[in-house]
């Protein structure tokens, strides 16, 4: 007994390091950081970096102003592109790496090959992506000379347009709905598996929150005039990029999971007289679900942190297609305005952390009760 | 490790109809690869063809025209202004990928030979800070390197590498040494062999194929990575990350040198994936978690 219990010692003493690092840089920062975004550090861009600078806390007044002040506009524009951006981003690699992975899977001469080519750019940085798109992507460079396109017509990545406008007063609005809806959804999937008390909650928080939107959504005011936002056209160039260098990524996922597929039940399928399609419909594209979720959470979490492609692409200074990863950046590090950097920084760890602490936990929840 | 599934299938028999291997099917398959392959090589074309061609030569109407002659002065350039920055940036992933695989093979060790209570939870506290946007510790860490005196210096990114790089690096050995029959461990226990003996003795030789598969990783992603580059390093210490975006990113300019550029730094990931590419896709697999 006494064997395994130096051992044990050894193997903690072993993790004890990684544990404090992790505890520090990760946790340790991200809440020094959540302390910084509420205080007032370069508000008063002259004194940051003096020698002792003169910080007062000043409470949620950086968040207050990023989403309501008239002078934080940008932030606003960058977290609706950076949703936009996403959309397109995830939905541009899941196609195109679905399609490509059932490509391969009907196991074509060469399928090395082609694997190879469609991986590569995975192997690349964002900025060497970013550098030959940009080149690409010239006012009169190659694409528009590919597809003799106009290069008047067609600015790829400095356009001003921007489509689907909505008012930003209507956010909470927008916000009440979506949310609603989802859980009509729960409520729905809960009728299904017989799940009364879920069913009558979630139908429950649903209903006050539209009644909630019918009746007071319409007059929240988040600024006093209509603020418009929609997806700047300027983008389009930048998520050509990002499916470019990710969607063998996707490809890989799907393989590896096609490739998981028993020939047996491909068999079953065929011998139940099941034609190829319905073989994909009902027994293949069911069994590759996961795989998209897996896949969407991984792409979204890189899409909202996307930051070395925008700059690489467009460079810090266009306002067109900013993201509020780099727009942390210059204000941080630029503007030297250290808190309102942070509260930014802090909103982009929120959004990452909705998507990947759900993800975290269904990966290890199902293991820890027998380890 | 739910990642074998690249390795070339041998065995899986070629779909019913192999016999009509001309059949329209197969030759929209072949075509759709093709318009796919296009896609992903045509930027490598203009790249090359640009980066060959003299700067009068970049003649937007003849963009995707071969250069006429293979100009490699546009390297030479090139190379004057990022080769310094490539030795920062090979020392740099040399010694990142080094100490972040060593951390690793011994955490992923611990973690699946010795479970402890909660030792999944850790886990996923750990697997955390893969995620984080670098965003938001990135002030903190900004003062702390500043603090320790290594703002500026190529130490500072291999500290912020080494350390961030540690929950990717554990979850590979982890997932790897999963593989490995306890049984083998059991058996060494009861000839005498403690923590270290086992790891040393039975762990360690076997761990090749993983330590393989987080070098890769590990350097490609280290090499690659921008914002610690653009936020703790000086000109002196910079990666040729963010020495190609200064190159490309400046006035006016010729093409054919940001190309040239990016065509170096390129060539270290790019070959370490054509050369051993299985091991690639298995750190990537990886990076999709499954505990």
């Amino acid at each position: 007994m006494k064997r395994l219990s130096t051992d044990r010692l050894w193997s903690m003493l072993v993790l004890a390091p990684s544990v404090l690092l992790l505890a520090v840089f990760v946790y340790g920062f991200i809440f020094r950081t959540g302390y910084t975004s509420l205080t007032d550090w370069g508000n008063d861009p002259a004194q940051a970096f003096s020698l002792k600078p003169i910080i007062r806390y000043i409470g949620l007044q950086n968040y207050t102003d990023l989403f309501t002040s008239s002078l934080n506009v940008r932030f606003r524009q960058d977290l609706v592109s950076t949703l936009f951006f996403t959309v397109f981003f995830i939905a541009g690699c899941l196609g195109l790496g679905l399609s490509m992975a059932l490509l391969l899977d009907r196991n074509p001469k060469a399928e090395g090959l082609w694997r190879t080519i469609f991986l590569f750019p995975m192997s690349l940085s964002f900025i060497v992506t970013g550098t030959i798109w940009r080149w690409m992507l010239q006012p009169q460079g190659g694409l528009n000379q590919l597809f003799h396109l106009d290069p008047a017509k067609n600015e790829w990545l400095t356009s001003r347009a921007s489509i689907w406008g909505f008012d930003w007063n209507k956010i909470p609005l927008l916000t009440a709905v979506v949310v609603a809806l989802a859980l009509l959804v729960v409520a729905y999937r809960a009728f299904q598996s017989a799940q009364r008390t879920r069913m009558l909650v979630a139908l429950g928080c649903a209903a006050l929150l539209l009644i909630w939107a019918l009746a007071v959504g319409p007059n929240v005011k988040m600024l006093p005039a209509p603020e418009m936002h929609g997806f700047n056209i300027a983008f389009i160039g930048i998520i050509i990029a990002a499916v470019w260098q990710m969607s063998g990524y996707t490809m890989a996922l799907y393989l590896a999971g096609l490739r998981g597929i028993p020939e047996e039940i491909r068999e079953a399928a065929r011998v139940d007289g099941a034609n190829e399609w319905s073989t994909y419909r009902l027994v293949i594209f069911p069994l590759l679900a996961p795989i998209t979720l897996s896949a969407m959470i991984i792409l979204g979490h890189i899409s909202l942190k996307i930051f070395d492609l925008v700059f690489a692409m467009t460079g810090p200074d266009n306002g067109a297609t900013d993201v509020p990863a780099l727009l942390m950046y210059i204000t941080s590090f630029r503007q030297n305005a250290l808190a309102v950097g942070a509260a930014i920084g802090t909103v982009l760890l929120l959004l990452v952390a909705i998507i990947i602490i759900p993800y975290l936990f269904s990966q290890f929840r199902s293991q820890e009760g027998h380890s | 490790m739910t990642t074998t599934p690249l390795e070339p299938s041998v065995g899986v028999s070629a779909p019913a109809g192999g016999s009509s291997r001309f059949s329209l099917s197969r030759v929209l398959m072949y075509l759709a690869l093709l318009v796919a392959a296009l896609f992903f090589l045509l930027p490598i074309y203009l790249l090359v063809v640009t980066a060959f061609k003299t700067p009068d030569a970049i003649n937007l109407s003849t963009a995707w025209q071969l250069p006429k002659f293979l100009n490699w002065a546009s390297f030479s350039d090139a190379w004057a202004k990022v080769g310094g920055n490539m030795g920062n940036s090979l020392f740099l992933a040399v010694v990142a990928t080094a100490l972040s695989a060593m951390i690793g093979s011994l955490n992923g060790y611990a973690l699946s030979k010795w479970k402890f209570r909660g030792a999944n939870t850790l886990f996923a506290l750990m697997l955390f800070g893969m995620f984080i946007p670098y965003q938001s510790v990135l002030i903190p860490l900004f003062q702390f390197v500043k603090s320790l005196g290594l703002y500026g210096s190529i130490w500072s990114l291999i500290l912020a590498h080494v350390v961030y790089g540690i929950p990717i690096t554990t979850l590979i050995f982890r997932n790897f040494y999963a593989d490995v029959p306890d049984a083998l461990v059991e058996a060494a226990t009861i000839d005498g062999a403690g923590f270290w003996g086992i790891y040393s003795k039975v762990i360690f030789p076997i761990s090749i194929p993983g330590f393989v598969v987080v070098i890769i990783w590990q350097f490609t992603q280290v090499w690659n990575e921008f914002l610690f580059a653009a936020t703790l390093a000086s000109p002196s210490s910079q990666p040729v990350t963010y020495a190609l975006s200064q190159l490309a990113g400046g006035q006016a300019v010729s093409w054919n040198l940001p190309m040239a550029g990016a065509i170096l730094a390129a060539i270290p990931t790019l070959l370490v994936y054509i050369l051993l590419g299985r091991y690639f896709v298995r750190g990537l697999l990886a990076g999709s978690v499954k505990g």
